[in-house]
């Protein structure tokens, strides 16, 4: 049983032009995939897609089906809000690739992660101060952040607040859309630590948006490369990265290799 | 925030006596000595000086100056060179005219605009978004007088319901009838301000829906009506307080031209009294209201803004990270 079933998936601009085609995949719960690709390639789009949050004017065509473990399947192309709310947060949901903008500036930390879990696992008072705290804790946050505005914090921990808001909903199924891109290099590697880690805990399903073939070969076991919006390549991390087939493929590639090399270069 | 208060009002005291100054300097290098409105064109030299002498403009500027403040400190605004009467009493009595009607005007105008802005940002996408959208925009290129006069027209000419001008003699002791006078002007002020307003809200409103943070409320589960609720309305809320500050100053400024168009015994045509009797007491004196009003406005707006956003309650909090 899949936990996300994508089904000739098509997403169209206002112009009629298909950003993404015809796109299938499947991802069983705990199981982790890397979705990768040049900017402009569709990722971003798929990812909220799956959330039923595409911007206004973008129409999905096709199927994407969500099925938490124990549950019905619920379809999400052309479904209600209504049924849609019911399946965000506790279902699925996303940490977007900038921190700072992603959390409301003018709220307190502690009151985005509260109210993200107070929607989705109904704690209200004390109990919903604790989760908060120790949703918190668990990304390695302590007490003062909670009381902190997104702009008092580092961007490193804007993001780890951002993904104890997702993780403390309890999804079963994490999207993490480009989550270290806008980060510092030193701090990247802590965050990719930090997902890989609470989805193993978790025990979520992990859909990994990146452009950076590197960043995904650590975090994914399955990898989808898209190009133009279309599926070009799939297969584990081992068979892609060694035996690339197709050119977009490659340029990734190579140009994960290249900032290896660069930084191996850099070292005494 | 009481060091930033103690600043901010610092800075207030200190806009206040550099608008005396230039209130004062401004009026006096003016062609025209003040004595002339006491004047014939066939005056003698001898009633020249002592006109000169009864207004006190035989005197050097520092000292007509020191003079001048010494009253603002007493908030004696001094006596009409013309009636002779004091400057302050009449400027309150005026005040009970314009308050109510910038006011009232004011609230009207948010009470129009945001929801109608934000129903325009909401609808953005559609034929009727578009179309409320456009007429604001023509809303604004009208100009007040003749939002007033088509008022006239309409409701005091045609449907004879209110008066087209005027104010009772028994002013608000007579509340029905100076209700009744206040509603056209009312009317005209807030249907100019709110035609504004509304691209303000709109356009704030719209920020707010593409935010990354409403989109992230709703990836964790949050109605689109609950995410506009609890981010929206704060956030959208900054940009146009700020603005409602200079809307609200600029009305009390503007109703020179709405109380001209309806005769009404305000601020304004008090000004513009003083002005053509070149009675520079009544002059200094409405300015000078002016001005402090439309100062403390800005340091209210100010101070809500900051209430509302703690980024720029950083620098005053000490701890930026």
């Amino acid at each position: 049983m899949n936990l996300l079933t994508v089904d000739m998936l098509t997403i169209s601009g206002t112009d009629g032009r298909a950003l993404v085609s015809e796109l299938s995949f499947a991802l069983s719960p705990g199981e982790r995939l890397g979705l990768i690709g040049e900017s402009g390639s569709g990722k971003s789009l798929t990812a909220l897609a799956v959330l039923g949050l595409l911007p206004a004017g973008l129409r999905a065509s096709g199927s994407i089906r969500l099925q938490p473990a124990g549950g019905e399947p619920t379809e999400v192309v052309g479904a209600a809000d209504r049924t849609l709310r019911r399946l965000r947060g506790r279902v699925a949901t996303v940490v977007f690739q900038e921190p700072l903008t992603a959390l409301d500036p003018l709220m307190r930390i502690g009151n985005q992660v509260g109210w993200a879990i107070r929607r989705t696992r109904g704690l209200r008072g004390s109990a919903l101060r604790d989760a908060v705290l120790s949703a918190l804790a668990e990304v390695g946050l302590d007490d003062r952040i909670a009381r902190a505005y997104p702009h008092e914090v580092s961007g490193g921990q804007r993001q780890r607040a951002a993904i104890a808001a997702a993780v403390a909903c309890r999804p079963a199924l994490l999207i993490a859309d480009e989550p270290t891109t806008a980060l510092d290099v030193t701090v990247q590697a802590d965050v990719l630590a930090l997902l890989d880690r609470l989805v193993a805990d978790r025990g979520m399903a992990l859909l990994f948006i990146s452009h950076d073939l590197a960043v995904v070969a650590r975090v994914a076991e399955r990898v989808l490369v898209l190009a133009q919006g279309v599926a070009v390549e799939s297969g584990t991390v081992t068979e892609v990265v060694t035996a690339p087939d197709h050119p977009v493929t490659r340029a990734l590639l190579s140009s994960a290799r290249q900032l290896d090399a660069a930084l191996d270069g850099r070292q005494p | 925030m009481v060091r930033y208060l103690v600043r901010r009002g610092g800075l207030l005291v200190a806009s206040l006596l550099f608008a005396s100054v230039a209130l004062f300097l401004l009026l006096r290098v003016l062609p025209g000595d003040p004595a002339n409105a006491l004047l014939t064109v066939d005056a003698t030299p001898e009633q020249i000086e002592a006109a000169r002498r009864q207004v006190g403009s035989d005197r050097p500027l520092p000292e007509q100056f020191v003079t001048w403040l010494g009253q603002l400190v007493r908030l004696d605004l001094g006596r009409s060179f013309v009636s002779t009467l004091p400057v302050g009493p009449e400027i309150t009595d005026r005040l009970a005219v314009t308050v109510p009607l910038a006011l009232t005007a004011f609230a009207l105008a948010i009470v129009i605009a945001v929801p109608v802005g934000y129903l325009c940002a909401r609808w953005s996408r559609t034929w009727y978004g578009a179309t409320i959208s456009a007429l604001s925009q023509l809303g604004i290129a009208v100009p007040v007088f003749w939002v007033g006069m088509l008022l006239v027209f309409v409701f005091a000419l045609r449907l004879r319901v209110f008066p087209s001008g005027g104010f009772p003699r028994a002013g608000w002791a007579d509340p029905g009838a100076a209700l009744t006078a206040l509603t056209l002007p009312v009317l005209t002020v807030a249907l100019v301000m709110s035609a504004s307003l509304i691209r303000y809200v709109r356009s704030a409103t719209l920020d707010v829906l593409h935010s990354d943070y409403l989109r992230t409320a709703r990836a964790l589960g949050a109605s689109s009506a609950e995410a506009m609720w609890r981010h929206g309305l704060r956030n959208a809320a900054g940009p146009v307080v700020s603005i409602l500050g200079i809307e609200l100053a600029t009305t009390f400024l503007g109703t020179v031209v709405v109380e001209s168009v309806f005769a009404l015994p305000g601020l304004g045509s008090m000004l513009v009294k003083g002005i053509m009797q070149h009675d520079y007491p009544v002059i200094q004196g409405v300015l000078f209201v002016s001005t402090v009003t439309v100062l403390v406005i800005g340091f209210l707006a100010d101070l809500a803004q900051r209430l509302l956003d703690p980024r720029l309650r950083r620098a005053s909090s000490g701890r930026s990270r």
